[in-house]
């Protein structure tokens, strides 16, 4: 460490101000302070010592996100396996060794093309601005792979994540200003652009269209419950879906679905780590998920067709509601900032989220659109709590 | 606005320097739809293709020229009371016209317009140049308004249609550029870049990337011209 520490302050003078390499300064600080706690501190006014910064956040956030990257690798390889042998009661634990490589096949160049088109964005504008890297793509990066299906074209990654990087943070002020979650925006955008890429029974599975087997689809557990409203369901009732997709399946994650998401045990792990830590919200997280079990329940309530009969813990084991609730609402720049307001933030979030998918057949994921939607809701929640707060404050200030 | 003009020398070339501004302004530096963002409602519905930004942007302008002319004519006359119907009256009489000469000879066009040439009565360009210029000025510095802001509405209709019409359809005033997406026995993807895997964006014909490209061009606009960025 001493070796590689001496090289950096060698090469330090050169990127300083003056220097020759000035230009490229802000690459310099950015590979720099990843690997080393960066020298300047704060000088006056009260401040906490804590070698804990932006980017040692987002490196544990990166670290919460393994289990699901790790066991989504898997899951790709297992499903690609299934696609090409047209079986899906194949063995999933089996063959290990050859699905982590399948996997790793699909899922690695998706990884490289978001940090790619993303960190050489942040480049740009960080040089031109002459800031340092922002850090807030270390994470994004890693999220944008793993909310998208399996067979999604590189090209589309590369555009969503520059649409998503430019459109989403940098016309905003880059880093910790953004008003959306950068990587389900980039995901929306795929989502409206190349719906034909992004739904339907096609994409789920690496290299499903390929697939000999005759009546074999690649369709996923929740587009199956959306075909519960439209004239030709794939399942006749909720029992032969509960039948084909259990309740542990789903929680394990042995379906198909987006990459990282299907998995709700892994997930949970990220979000221990995220709570132990103390990065992660848990008043947002808790209350996504009551929110959700919650409109399940009046789901049930209510009645209608068999989808909306579904049982409520299958709600939050099935898509990416669970990713969705730790990983994306949890997001601290673009989710509500006071107690009160991070509660009802994801409780409508969590509602909406299953309001969207048993209502409408179109969208048959609706986390995404409700998290984004909550997203640009989060300041009016935020005023509206401090608004309150002034008022009771006020009245007590009177009354003595 | 600011380019009103009250009372001027007698005699004044055609083309002076002063009417040239008042047509090169709004090109550029003072355009109706970039920097005074005005008329951005049209601007999203119908730029989805090149060939009905161009008829748009005509319309608009035949209606703003005659419309400036007919209202600097009569300014004199108009009780300030009642513009505003001596107004619409006009621009209404002027959008008829235009849509009935569109129905008659460019049938297709007309009909994917559809309501959006009657909206023309509602475009807040043509009502903001009848209060702000053409009732306080000549008829000629008038009509050279309508020149100057008619052109720079239909040119940057026509500029977000390129953008919108050739990422989203891939073709540029109807023509095909980047090969057929229609699938062919031979090619399952259709031809051309087609054939290798590229798919037309979707999002380019929906109202809100049209959004999205104006608010880019007006970044763009305001990186190139720093007296344009609002100061707060």
């Amino acid at each position: 460490m001493k070796f590689l520490e001496n090289i950096v302050h060698k090469m330090e003078p050169k990127f300083a101000k003056g220097g020759k390499l000035e230009k490229w300064n802000p690459i310099f600080e950015s590979f720099t302070t990843l690997v080393f706690t960066p020298a300047h501190v704060t000088s006056k006014g009260t401040h906490i010592r804590d070698g804990v910064d932006l980017k040692r956040t987002m490196m544990t956030v990166i670290i919460a996100l393994l289990p699901c990257l790790l066991f989504g690798i898997y899951n790709t390889g297992h499903w690609e396996m299934v696609a090409a042998a047209g079986d899906r009661s194949l063995d999933f634990w089996s063959n290990g060794g050859d699905k982590m490589i399948a996997g790793l096949i699909v899922v690695l160049p998706l990884i490289v093309v978001s940090y790619g088109v993303g960190l050489t964005i942040e480049f740009i504008f960080g040089m031109k601005n002459g800031h340092s890297l922002h850090e807030g793509f270390l994470v994004s990066g890693l999220l944008i792979p793993l909310i998208m299906p399996a067979d999604v074209p590189l090209w589309m990654v590369g555009v969503a994540t520059a649409f998503a990087v430019i459109i989403g943070k940098e016309i905003f002020g880059g880093t910790g200003m953004n008003i959306l979650n950068v990587a389900l925006l980039s995901r929306a955008f795929l989502f409206f652009a190349y719906p034909t890429s992004m739904s339907g029974d096609k994409v789920w599975m690496a290299g499903v269209e390929n697939t000999n087997v005759t009546g074999f689809t690649g369709s996923t557990a929740l587009g199956d419950l959306a075909s519960f409203m439209s004239e030709k369901p794939v399942f006749e009732n909720l029992e032969t879906f509960t039948n084909n997709y259990s309740l542990s399946d789903s929680i394990f994650g042995y379906i198909p679905g987006s990459i990282g998401e299907t998995s709700m045990i892994a997930v949970l792990i990220g979000a221990a780590i995220l709570l132990i830590t103390g990065i992660g919200s848990l008043r947002i997280m808790a209350s996504f998920f009551a929110g959700g079990l919650l409109m399940g329940l009046l789901m049930n309530v209510v009645g209608g067709n068999d989808y909306i009969m579904l049982p409520p813990l299958y709600h939050i084991a099935l898509g990416g509601f669970a990713f969705g609730a730790v990983f994306m609402a949890t997001d601290p720049v673009t989710a509500s900032q006071t107690a009160t307001g991070k509660i009802i933030y994801g409780l409508v979030g969590g509602m909406l989220a299953i309001l969207i998918r048993v209502l409408n057949p179109a969208y048959p994921e609706g986390v995404m659109l409700a998290i984004l939607f909550m997203n640009v809701m989060a300041p009016i929640i935020d005023h509206y709590v401090v608004q309150s707060n002034i008022k009771r404050r006020l009245k007590r200030l009177k009354t003595t | 606005m600011s380019e009103e003009v009250k009372s001027k020398a007698p005699k004044e070339p055609l083309f002076s320097k002063k009417n040239k501004k008042l047509v090169t302004d709004p090109l550029m530096d003072n355009n109706p739809v970039t920097v005074q963002v005005l008329g951005i409602c049209s601007a999203l519905a119908i730029t989805v293709q090149v060939e009905q930004g161009v008829v748009m942007g005509a319309a608009v302008l035949f209606v703003l020229v005659l419309g400036n002319l007919i209202i600097s004519l009569l300014r004199n006359l108009i009780p300030s009371r009642i513009r505003i119907i001596v107004q619409l009256v006009v621009v209404a009489a002027l959008v008829i016209i235009v849509n009935e000469v569109l129905k008659a000879f460019l049938p297709d066009v007309s009909e994917k317009l559809s309501v959006f040439v009657g909206l023309i009565i509602t475009n807040c360009i043509i009502m903001g140049r009848f209060e702000a210029f053409a009732m306080a000025n000549k008829p000629w510095p008038s009509v050279m308004d309508g020149i100057g802001n008619g052109l720079g509405y239909a040119g940057l209709l026509i500029l977000v249609a390129v953008f919108r019409e050739f990422f989203g359809s891939g073709s540029l005033y109807g023509i095909p550029i980047l090969g057929s997406p229609i699938p062919t026995p031979d090619s399952p993807l259709g031809s051309g870049l087609y054939e290798m895997g590229y798919m037309n964006n979707n999002m380019m014909i929906l109202p809100p990337m049209a959004l999205i490209i104006v608010g880019i061009i007006i970044w763009v606009q305001r990186i190139r011209n720093k007296d344009l960025v609002e100061t707060h």
